[in-house]
């Protein structure tokens, strides 16, 4: 059965007919061809698939396509603006916060909704933030740098 | 240029598409008319297949294909094992793509579904119905070894897959005239790697033309070309393999995979593209696990701690088939490393490969070297408690003199250069280990055995990698070569690309390729791109593993670097109307020595070469140099670790306070890197000594078969690594490098389990088994309540095992 949703993705609007139970992950990356967004395990354990929907950060492998209509959804491709990146992308970039890149996206959706609650957070709230997020190369340690300097970088801006 | 970006952390060039969402993994490839497929596997750990109906799945809606191992028999040839040791007996089981008769796993693949969605294929699995008669397992592989234990192969008696001995001096002299025998049984716990990106392949078939293409989530495409023309017979110069954006490996992507093979007969026998990707439930029972050793290992000292022997008995799961690469782990890449950093002069490894009816084993990071370290460490602080010594101390006294250019260890290896003492000492430095030892005293003396306990862990570790020569490859049986080619290219308007065969996946050899191509010619790195990855486009490499990618495949890179800089030089030589022994380099700048400014750069050189209008007598147009290097020794990076924990004895929850790791790989390309690659690998082996472990129950299922049950390293439970570095150049490649990807995980499981024995030595625990659970800990202590003592190391866990 195909369900009418209406949603906003990176600023701009879609109007899809869905099957039911699809997860908007799926929706995100083979409708919308949104890739950027990864799918890492199947029990919402790894936080891979992390967009921001309404702003709060969620697991779109957890939520339904039809439970996200009359949402607005910002996943990574929407988070650099007129070219420039976002704090977090270039603090990961910068402080070399990713090896494979796999779980790159979630990390970042992740942190930046992290520092829009708490813009001055120690270590220990950046690796408490993190913990639905894994990462299997960098041992975290590069990506709380790169959180720390997001940080700063956007209160001194 | 000016600033030599040799040794610099410049930012990673592969970052932008990484974290903008705009690279390419296979699972994000669309082509048109792509269907998919899902895998049926078996919910048992050994059954024989009675029957199985496909007729309800093959009608479902959206379903294009049903097929199992009948249709697959006979098309498809059994996977093969690509590293047959000689003289050990290997069993070369066969491997069918999709069981038939017989399932050993759980995950063994029993059919598949090709439908026009996922969504569909999956419905589709649920309707086929097979009937199993369930056989007895076994997990455990000393277990599988003994008599009436059930049987996995008719052609492999006792589940044996192979044995293999290595020896050099005579341990049963030294181990009879010792003074000090320690031993110890040591559980290398079944580990699942769980790469973020799980499986996937995608393959595409032109009839017409009989071409198969497929992407896949590889760290050695050239090999899974050469694996996929074994299997599907389709000739090799027919096959393309992509590896495209590749989401970390650490072994799991080795292994040529009977999935992907599948996924090329799919496709093959529909005439359109099928992607198959496995989910994480699936990765946990479907793509390859590491370690899985029960070890009996013992070490021969005098009574000052001058260690005289080694030796062991292990043995090694394989899982229920041999993988691309397994029977090599044990043996080539452990049993060779029983001398690690140490001088001692009797080494007998006596290693065993068996079947058990589980997940088949393959490398994951360290491969057999985390093993090797993790047992010499530990019997280097038994050897220590039992002399009345500091685990420092009986180290340094055992530690092989630094060396340069080459040292013989007794079971005939080679290593390249070390100053482990050296190592050590920075280490030491950077802890204040001194204060630490005397900060844990004064708390013991005034805890009583309460509150927070400290521990302490010093390691010291010597790792074969960059994995050549060729020769010896061929003699240990590997079913290759490990040599590395890199073709550099120059275009008219000075811009290069570098092709390259080796395949990193998240290493950022993008960038170093670049540092070292900017080092050797001049050219600013950006004006580099590195392609790697695609078997039509680059020519071939053995793959990215065995830390190998930077020492070899950087070194062919090297190579043909200055194989340009030589034909530069002559072609400067006639433009500037100078005599060839007249001419320099200096920073991408060829000139007649003394006139600097009338030069002719390396873009000029290009140009010319590459339009060739006044050209030396005889010279090729172009600029382009292969260089097909196979390296003459392997490479043997070395470091030494420390781990502080605290331990809380009232519920056995162990906190990692502090991890310092000092490494030597030689000169640092990118110094960024090689610290991402310690901080990674580090946490990684955390995860073994702490967190991780595959458990199965008694009929072969595995128990921890989600992220929900497999406890992999977060954030939240792991400090900053903090990371030193001494540089002592290899002689023996082009660079000087030494591997830095596996050195992390290669000593921290040691390096941590000994701080946390440490820390519960005064309680009278002197054993425990991986992973530490606080649970573990807790009844450990339990157990050792009201026998508390200082010493004992070693005592009561000998076995009688027949040494």
């Amino acid at each position: 059965m195909k369900v009418p949703i209406k949603l906003t993705v990176n600023g701009r609007s879609h109007e899809s007919e869905v099957e039911a139970r699809t997860l908007l992950v799926h929706y995100l990356r083979d409708d919308l061809g949104l890739t950027g967004t990864k799918i890492g395990c199947d029990t919402s354990q790894c936080g891979a698939c992390v967009v921001r929907m309404n702003g709060a950060t969620l697991k779109s492998c957890t939520c339904l396509a039809v439970q996200a209509d009359g949402a607005e959804v910002t996943t990574i491709e929407g988070l650099a603006q007129d070219g420039n990146l976002h704090p977090v992308q270039e603090a990961f970039w910068d402080n070399h916060g990713l090896q494979c890149g796999y779980c790159t996206a979630g990390m970042i959706m992740t942190i930046t909704e992290l520092l829009d609650r708490n813009p001055n957070p120690s270590a220990e709230e950046v690796r408490a933030g993190l913990e639905g997020n894994i990462c299997r190369c960098t041992g975290y340690h590069n990506i709380v740098k790169a959180a720390l300097a997001a940080a700063e970088a956007i209160r001194s801006s | 240029m000016t600033t030599r970006l040799f040794g610099s952390g410049i930012r990673r060039r592969e970052d932008p598409r990484l974290i903008t969402g705009q690279a390419s993994y296979t699972d994000d490839i669309k082509l048109a008319g792509l269907v998919h497929a899902a895998i049926l596997r078996s919910p048992h750990g050994h059954a024989r297949i009675t029957g199985i109906d496909t007729s309800a799945a093959a009608a479902a809606p959206g379903v294009i294909a049903v097929y199992t191992g009948a249709d697959t028999e006979g098309v498809l040839n059994p996977m093969p094992c690509a590293w047959v040791i000689p003289d050990s007996d290997v069993k070369a089981v066969a491997y069918p793509p999709i069981a038939k008769d017989v399932v050993r796993y759980v995950g063994d693949a029993v059919a598949v579904v090709v439908a026009e969605d996922r969504y569909q294929a999956e419905d589709a699995l649920e309707l086929i119905n097979v009937d199993y008669e369930p056989l007895p397992t076994v997990i455990n592989p000393e277990a599988a070894m003994q008599e009436g234990a059930p049987q996995l192969h008719e052609d492999a008696p006792n589940n044996q897959a192979f044995h293999w001995v290595a020896a050099g001096g005579d341990t049963d002299d030294a181990f009879a005239n010792a003074d000090v025998v320690v031993r110890d049984t040591i559980i290398q716990q079944k580990l699942i790697p769980n790469p973020m990106e799980p499986r996937s392949a995608i393959a595409s078939f032109v009839p017409s033309m009989g071409e198969l293409t497929i992407w896949n989530t590889t760290q050695n495409p050239h090999i899974a070309r050469f694996v996929t023309c074994l299997v599907t017979g389709l000739p090799e110069h027919k096959i393309r393999v992509i590896a495209p954006e590749v989401g970390g490996g650490f072994g799991a992507k080795i292994a040529v995979y009977a999935w992907d093979m599948v996924t090329a007969f799919c496709a093959m026998k529909l005439g359109r593209p099928v992607k198959w990707t496995e989910t994480r439930s699936e990765n946990f029972v479907s793509t390859t696990h590491g370690r899985d050793h029960v070890e009996y290992v013992e070490m021969a000292a005098d009574s000052n701690g001058r260690v005289s022997g080694v030796r062991s008995v292990v043995y090694a799961g394989m899982g229920a088939y041999l993988s691309t690469a397994a029977p090599g782990i044990p043996t080539i890449l452990h049993g060779l490393m029983y001398s690690g950093p140490y001088d001692i002069a009797n080494i007998k490894a006596d290693i065993y490969g068996v079947f058990t009816n589980s997940t088949p084993v393959e490398a994951y990071r360290g491969a057999g070297r985390p093993e090797a370290t993790f047992l010499l460490e530990r019997l280097m602080d038994l050897v220590a408690a039992e002399v009345g010594k500091d685990p420092v101390e009986v180290r340094r006294m055992n530690l092989i003199p630094k060396f340069e250019n080459g040292h013989d260890v007794a079971i005939g290896l080679t290593y390249d250069s070390g100053d482990y003492e050296g190592v050590l000492n920075v280490a030491l430095e950077h802890v204040n280990y001194d204060q630490l030892r005397h900060d844990q005293a004064h708390a013991r003396s005034t805890n009583h055995g309460h509150g927070p306990l400290t521990g302490i862990g010093v390691s010291c570790y010597c790792e074969i990698c960059g994995l050549g020569p060729s020769q010896v490859a061929g003699a240990v049986g590997f079913g290759g070569g490990l040599w590395e080619s890199a073709t550099v290219r120059f275009y008219a308007t000075g811009k290069v690309n570098v092709f390259i065969g080796t395949s990193p996946h998240g290493q950022g050899e993008e960038t170093t390729f670049a540092q070292i191509m900017s080092e050797e010619l001049g050219v600013p790195v950006d004006d580099v791109e590195v392609i790697h990855g695609d078997t039509d486009t680059t020519p071939m490499g053995w793959g990215t593993y065995g830390s190998r990618t930077t020492v070899v495949g950087g070194g062919a890179l090297a190579l043909s670097a200055r194989k340009i800089k030589e034909k530069a030089i002559t072609l400067a030589a006639h433009l500037l109307e100078a005599a060839e022994a007249d001419i320099e380099y200096e920073d991408g700048n060829f000139f007649v020595r003394g006139a600097p400014d009338n030069g002719k750069s390396i873009q000029e050189i290009a140009l010319m070469a590459n339009v060739a209008w006044n050209m030396p007598e005889g010279m090729e147009p172009g600029l382009e140099a292969t260089t097909f290097y196979d390296p003459p020794n392997f490479s043997y990076p070395f470091g030494a670790h420390v781990a502080v924990v605290n331990v809380d004895p009232d519920n056995g929850h162990i906190v990692l306070e502090r991890y310092v790791a000092v490494d030597d790989c030689g000169p640092q390309i990118n110094p960024m890197i090689v610290e991402g690659q310690v901080h990674g690998g580090v946490v990684q082996g955390a995860g073994q000594a702490l967190w991780e472990g595959a458990v199965y129950d008694d009929n072969g299922q595995l128990l921890t078969g989600s992220m929900l049950d497999y406890a992999l390293p977060r954030a939240h439970l792991v400090p900053d690594i903090e990371t030193l570095s001494t540089v002592t150049p290899s002689p023996h490649n082009p660079l000087g490098v030494k591997g830095i990807g596996e050195t992390g995980t290669i000593a921290s499981t040691v390096t941590i389990y000994n701080a946390v024995i440490d820390a519960l030595r005064p309680l009278g625990v002197t054993r425990l088994e991986m992973p530490l659970t606080p649970e573990r800990v807790w009844r450990a202590i339990q157990e050792a309540g009201g026998n508390r003592h200082d010493h004992g190391d070693g005592h009561g866990h000998s076995h009688d095992h027949g040494h």
